[in-house]
């Protein structure tokens, strides 16, 4: 059946909306040109004369390193949710199906460079050398992001859809000032990457973080994983035309890439950064990819989704085409990927022994990281509630 | 040795409370490994598989499909030591707290039982022994102690009544106060006769600053210069139409254009044909100061009290010139912002009494000067245009003048200049 003609947009005007058939259309084609593809589903190589050069050092052992990573956090996860329908954790964030991009990504960066997650980087995380059982504190609301995140390069994770892309902006603008990209020394540049989704591109907070980073020619990658749903909405829902293309709005280059492809993940993340330390200002990359799991663990999918959608996206499998890839070209054996399998198991039984460990803070945790200083108006609540709390009964006892 | 757990239904969403069973994946006899999946529950978010937390033989289903659950009761027993050797006692002994304890769910409500019990606080006495005791009536909490409930509208509303929340019963869902509670109290609330002592009554402020200075110059100018008041009312219908006519003229837009300025420009034209009424009298030197300018005192009401700054040179000022030097002067002053400068050496005031929406008065005129105009307000009034009745704007005038300087002669010929000129602009051509 053939679209239905287009309508003007505005009477007598000469351009048309596009009717909502092209949009969707446009929004879910995967076999985009524009969209980078190194590795293709089918775990075939293609050749890019543009982005191989960012592969050059790219063997079989990085490959197989980013196999065991995205398998790792993928058990990772897993465990995570177990863990929740278990009664052990408030609520997990899946990042299922999201490997790709998280590594890609993740890996691109340098010790040096800056990251800013949203609550779904569990990879990035990863990558950043954050312990991921300090991860598991957060989604026990018995801690909040412990890790130091001056050391790691990664900031604590933010709830608020779209925050962070204003903190990122804000702190890509200040490695400029402070003369940190451009220099002919290159140890000396670096760079700062944003992670958000697709429907944060309709936050304003989104929008805010580009118009900065675009005027102060700020070293900002922003780092997109569209993965079609925001909870229960769909991308034709916050966007006419592919997200990428909003880059071009504020004068800065957007690029989608297949973000179940590791490696072209891998390769436009590294391209952005290169030219954010070169200081050319910033970068938008659009990870084309899908959730394959709930939002949260609140979350139920079947309930807005067909099930044919998530069986297409299976056959995209960011961990499947590199383990094909491996395979078919005599990169990897069966105790390589059985090996990595009892590692992605071992890791698990650790998480699950220390979710089950992990100590409940005390009351007076919530008084002791509001100051630097000790403050004695803080103080004597603390005290107050201490003793108010010291004043009941043993429990059990009554 | 048999191990028995017990697994607690979870809340799988965010404060959920219940589920309902759907169906399960296992039964009695079979073996479990660790995030199984075991069975299948609906809340009311979504329907979702609940993995087992540990790997054994499952012994029991505790709970049967289509049956609502709460969070926190156990679904199923699992012994993690199937192959150990048996137990001495009975095979199905009552779950050890111990584990119940670590099986506890993080979050949701528990189950009713849990929820229902609180920690009694430390040497608590029983509740029969306190009330043997003579306990305070619950009216007379000390303030501070006690928070009355109720709706920040119904607060309002008590405030506004004066009733006091403390004393109140509230009859709302939870003991909440409503409006009808604090209405039905009014009656015989004891706010509104609460007696206050005289010296509630009155307040006893320092004289200082503009007050005291006002009244200085008052009591000096009333007791020195001999007071005559004269009062003319006019129909300023033709003012007002004219006013209309030019407020959207260019030289208008940027000003606000009001009666004031009419009067201060007729002021101004008349004190060229009665120059009397912008003379002083020297007591010192016995002689009378007649001035070629006019320097003009708006009398303004401000925050600070009352301020009396000067358009100088106000009979060289057009009729915009003066809207807009009178604007800024009153914004200035009402802002606190005059300086001294602008309040010295006027030559004659105008008092508009009319923003209060008075009709006249008998203005005191401001030392150094010798006649003061109050300005009335404007009002639609019976007028006879004519010889037939007619609905008119009406103002009053009332001209305070120095009788040493002015006789009544004068003052008669100015306020009549002064009301021809202000009611009808057009007057102004004949001066």
């Amino acid at each position: 059946m053939p679209p239905p003609e287009p309508t003007p947009m505005v009477p007598g005007s000469r351009t048309a909306a596009p009717s909502p058939h092209q949009v969707i259309e446009g929004l879910k084609a995967t076999d985009d040109p524009r969209a980078l593809e190194l590795l293709t589903p089918e775990g075939e190589r293609v050749a890019h004369p543009e982005f191989d050069p960012y592969l050059s050092d790219i063997g079989p052992e990085e490959l197989k390193g980013f196999y065991r990573d995205m398998v790792l956090v993928r058990r990772y996860d897993r465990e995570g949710n177990a863990l929740q329908r278990q009664g052990q954790l408030g609520i997990w964030v899946p990042l299922l199906g999201q490997e790709a991009a998280q590594i890609g990504a993740g890996r691109a960066l340098t010790p040096k460079d800056m990251a800013f997650p949203s609550y779904r980087e569990h990879g990035v995380a990863w990558c950043r050398g954050v312990d991921l059982k300090d991860l598991l504190g957060i989604f026990r609301c018995s801690d909040h992001s412990s890790w130091d995140y001056q050391e790691k390069r990664f900031t604590p994770y933010t709830i608020v859809i779209g925050n962070q892309v204003l903190n990122a902006a804000g702190y890509a603008m200040g490695q400029r000032f402070d003369g940190k990209v451009g220099n002919t020394d290159e140890a000396e540049n670096e760079a700062t990457m944003v992670f958000f989704g697709d429907g944060a591109t309709s936050q304003g907070d989104v929008h805010e973080g580009f118009v900065w980073a675009s005027v102060y020619d700020a070293p900002l990658v922003f780092f997109c994983q569209n993965n079609q749903w925001a909870i229960s909405e769909p991308t034709e829902r916050q966007s006419r035309l592919p997200l990428y293309n909003r880059a071009r709005g504020y004068g800065f280059p957007g690029v989608r890439v297949d973000g179940n492809d590791v490696l072209a993940c891998l390769a436009v993340s590294r391209w952005a950064l290169e030219q954010c330390r070169a200081g050319n200002g910033p970068v938008l990359i659009e990870a084309f990819t899908y959730r394959m799991d709930a939002h949260t663990t609140t979350d139920d999918p079947t309930r807005y989704r067909l099930s044919d959608e998530l069986e297409t996206w299976k056959l995209k499998d960011p961990i499947e085409r590199v383990r094909v890839h491996l395979a078919r070209n005599g990169l990897a054996d069966n105790e390589f990927f059985d090996s990595v399998q009892a590692e992605s198991d071992a890791l698990a039984e650790q998480i699950r022994e220390h979710c089950f460990a992990m100590p409940q803070p005390g009351p007076e945790r919530v008084f002791a990281n509001v100051y630097h200083d000790p403050h004695p108006v803080l103080d004597a609540q603390r005290d107050e509630y201490l003793d108010y709390l010291a004043g009941f009964e043993e429990e059990g006892v009554h | 040795m048999p191990n028995y757990k017990q697994f607690p239904l979870a809340d799988t969403a965010e404060g959920l409370t219940e589920a309902d069973i759907l169906n399960w994946h296992v039964k009695p006899g079979d073996r479990v490994s660790v995030n199984q999946i075991v069975v299948e529950i609906e809340t009311a978010k979504a329907a979702v598989e609940l993995p087992i937390p540990w790997a054994g033989l499952v012994t029991e289903l505790l709970v049967e499909p289509g049956q609502t659950v709460e969070v926190g009761t156990p679904i199923l027993t699992v012994d993690l030591d199937p192959d150990g050797a048996a137990a001495p006692e009975t095979p199905q002994p009552e779950p050890e707290p111990a584990a119940e304890e670590e099986m506890k769910p993080l979050v949701g409500y528990g189950s009713k039982t849990v929820v229902a019990k609180r920690r009694a606080r430390k040497g608590a006495e029983p509740v029969a022994a306190v009330n043997a005791v003579a306990e305070p009536a619950p009216a007379a909490e000390p303030a501070g102690g006690y928070v009355p409930l109720a709706k920040p509208p119904v607060r309002k509303l008590a405030k506004d009544l004066g009733v006091d929340l403390r004393a109140l019963r509230g009859t709302g869902e939870g003991g909440v106060i409503t409006r009808e509670d604090v209405r039905g109290s009014t009656p015989e609330a004891p706010a509104a006769a609460k007696p206050v002592t005289s010296g509630d009554r009155e307040r006893r402020v320092p004289v200082k600053g503009v007050r005291k200075a006002t009244a200085q110059a008052m009591v000096s100018s009333a007791f020195t210069a001999p007071h005559v008041t004269e009062f003319l009312s006019v129909d300023v219908t033709p003012m007002m139409a004219f006013r209309e006519r030019v407020t959207n003229r260019p030289e208008f837009r940027e000003v606000k254009l009001t009666p004031l300025a009419f009067a201060a420009k007729a002021v101004c034209l008349a004190a060229r044909r009665t120059p009397d009424v912008n003379a002083v009298w020297d007591e010192e030197a016995q002689e009378i100061v007649y001035k070629d300018y006019v320097h003009l005192g708006i009398a303004a009401a401000t925050p600070r009290g009352l301020i009396v700054p000067k358009v100088r040179d106000a009979d060289s000022l057009s009729l915009a010139e003066l809207a807009a030097a009178i604007g800024e002067l009153t914004a200035t002053a009402r802002e606190g912002k005059t300086p001294p400068a602008d309040m010295r050496s006027g030559t004659f005031t105008i008092s508009n009494v009319g923003v209060f929406g008075v009709d006249s008065g008998t203005p005191i005129i401001n030392p150094g000067e010798s006649a003061i105009l109050a300005l009335g307000a404007i009002r639609e009034m019976p007028w006879v245009v004519d010889g037939e009745l007619a609905v008119r704007q009406v103002c009053q005038l009332s001209l305070s003048f120095d009788h040493r300087v002015i006789d009544g002669e004068q003052g008669s010929r100015f306020l009549a200049d002064v009301g021809a000129v202000f009611a009808d602009p057009a007057n102004a051509i004949t001066f």
